[in-house]
């Protein structure tokens, strides 16, 4: 018996004290019965309020500083004198620009790299696993998932590095380790990173498709081929998207790791640098980017029936 | 349709390949914190304990550790109180612009958080907020907010209504009726939002490294720091080594959680 099951057994009559003295939580309680509206706004008010204040009006905060100067000596933002430096500078650099394509690109060839290496572990531990090996399986995707994001890119790091574990093993073969400052360690680190987050939602979307519709298609004469390519795939392809909602969005502002790996600039890292030094206005014009990026990988992903998935 | 067993070999190995992925990096890591070497070069030249005396006795580390524990009790109490009544609210009551607030209260963890950090930041210094640890729960709790109300809008999608309008009929009020039916009935749920939460705030450094301010640090912020300090480097290993075996704990708690879920459904 656990406690999402309702207590069947009458020990006691439910609420022995209000009844008889009605008190000022009974009294409200009836109060507040018919005022369904009344209800609900009290319900949502501290959330709504704190997504409102700290969130979303943080962006509307950020959106604004994107177009505000800044004191040319003092170097602090001018709230309200409006200005488009910002986006001049983003548009006339063109850093900027060879920033965000590869940033993209990034995030788009970890998310295909996701997707190959999830896939085949996703349907064996679906499909073919037995359930006991299910089970240990989904624990041991879960358990590199819940350790420390930094602890995982570190890792990488110390096997990485000059005389490292990857140089100790190549050798061998006479191939020289990569060393910290090649764009492929970035690619390595981050498609490590997010797998996880791939595989489970894979695996689950796989677990959901009835076997019955699979061996409908092999009595209708579907190879086994056929069967992946026009049953399976396209009812595990919503969970695919949801996916790589994660793979793609955490690359695109990951700044820590292609620093600490591959020595690259990200467009994280631009907003970093750039608000560290205290270019607000640039930082928040560049954040705009990945803003617009993840709205519109959103939108389609909710008509792919990804939200479905999550 | 029938796996052939060529098939089923080849995802074998494959699933064995990929678990070997997954797991070579933080077992070398592991090693490495028995490493006599200050160096960290492989392999390792022997084996010692003394790096974990010296990480226990590490001022940066248990202050670091302190300040991790205290951002991560706070993001969560907050995420859990305002979760549960964002979920009770959508999930409860039919109302116009739901299907917006329930798409904007996911937003935190949809977008980057550099996203989140860069916003947050622009709001602290437009309106000259001081950056320190108050700073830093808030932009935790941005997203562990989001994971509480995930975790319970779901648990109140499978639970049953009777038993609330049960305790209605029997004359309690709606506050008896949450605190002794419904509470229940989120609890499990409550509890692993609670350590998802958790977890992911004690984990945090993308939103962090906005919200901090120069004299306070965080265990990831700590590592972050560390790592560019070769002489550290022993002590990190032995830090990231017990963040390692912590991440047991959840994943216990977790499976423990959803396995007694199945069994009191079947």
């Amino acid at each position: 018996m656990t406690a999402a099951e309702p207590p069947d057994e009458p020990r006691e009559p439910a609420v022995p004290g209000p009844l008889h003295r009605p008190g000022i939580a009974h009294r409200l309680s009836t109060w507040l019965y018919p005022r369904r509206r009344i209800q609900l706004g009290a319900l949502l008010a501290g959330p709504l309020g704190w997504l409102a204040i700290a969130y979303l009006g943080a962006l509307v905060i950020l959106l604004l500083n994107a177009f505000w100067s800044k004191d040319a000596f003092t170097g602090r933002v001018e709230p309200f004198s409006w200005t488009l430096a910002a986006f001049v500078s983003l548009f006339e650099n063109e850093v900027y620009r060879t920033v965000a394509v590869r940033t993209i690109a990034m995030a788009a060839v970890v998310t295909v790299t996701d997707v190959l290496l999830a896939f085949p572990i996703a349907y064996y531990m679906a499909r073919v696993a037995s359930p006991r090996v299910r089970g240990i399986l989904v624990i041991a995707v879960l358990m590199p998932l819940w350790a420390a994001y930094l602890v995982k890119v570190y890792a990488w790091r110390t096997i990485l590095q000059g005389n490292g574990f990857m140089e100790w093993a190549l050798s061998p073969f006479g191939v020289e380790g990569p060393g910290l400052d090649e764009i492929a360690n970035a690619w390595l680190v981050l498609s490590y990173l997010w797998l996880p987050y791939m595989i489970l939602p894979i695996y689950a979307g796989l677990e959901r498709i009835p076997s019955s519709l699979l061996e409908a298609s092999s009595d209708l004469g579907g190879r086994s081929g056929a069967t992946f390519r026009r049953v399976i795939l396209p009812l595990v392809f919503p969970a695919l998207v949801a996916g790589s909602i994660f793979t793609f969005s955490l690359t695109l502002g990951d700044y820590i790791t292609p620093d600490l790996v591959a020595d690259a600039k990200f467009i994280g890292n631009v907003i970093y640098d750039n608000s560290s030094l205290g270019n607000l206005p640039l930082a928040a014009a560049y954040s705009l980017l990945p803003i617009g990026i993840m709205t519109i990988y959103l939108l389609v992903a909710r008509r792919l029936g990804a939200f479905d998935s999550l | 349709m029938v796996e052939s067993r060529g098939v089923k070999i080849a995802l074998r190995v494959a699933t064995a390949l990929v678990l070997a992925f997954l797991y070579l990096p933080l077992i070398i890591l592991a090693i490495y914190a028995f490493n006599p070497s200050r160096l960290q070069a492989w392999p390792p030249t022997g084996f010692t304990l003394r790096w974990f005396a010296e990480a226990a006795s590490n001022p940066g580390v248990t202050q670091a550790l302190v300040n991790s524990l205290i951002v991560a009790t706070l993001a969560t109490a907050i995420a859990l109180v305002l979760g549960t009544l964002a979920a009770l609210g959508v999930q409860r009551y039919a109302f116009f612009g739901r299907q917006t607030i329930s798409f904007f209260l996911v937003l935190p963890i949809a977008l980057p958080g550099v996203v989140t950090g860069i916003a947050l930041r622009t709001s602290f210094v437009t309106f000259g907020v001081d950056f320190g640890l108050l700073t830093i729960v808030i932009g935790h709790a941005t997203f562990c907010v989001v994971i509480a109300y995930n975790n319970v809008v779901a648990r109140l999608r499978r639970l049953p209504r009777s038993p609330e309008e049960a305790s209605a009929d029997l004359g309690a009020d709606a506050f008896t009726t949450f605190r002794r039916v419904t509470l229940p009935g989120m609890g499990t749920a409550l509890l692993s939002g609670g350590l998802l939460a958790y977890a992911l705030s004690f984990d945090e450094i993308i939103v962090t490294n906005f919200t901090a301010g120069a004299g306070t640090q965080t265990i990831p912020m700590w590592i972050l720091a560390a790592i560019q300090r070769p002489t550290e480097l022993p002590v990190v290993n032995v830090v990231a080594l017990v963040l390692i075996l912590l991440s047991v704990v959840p994943v216990y708690i977790a499976t423990r959680i959803s396995s007694s879920a199945t069994e009191s459904r079947t």
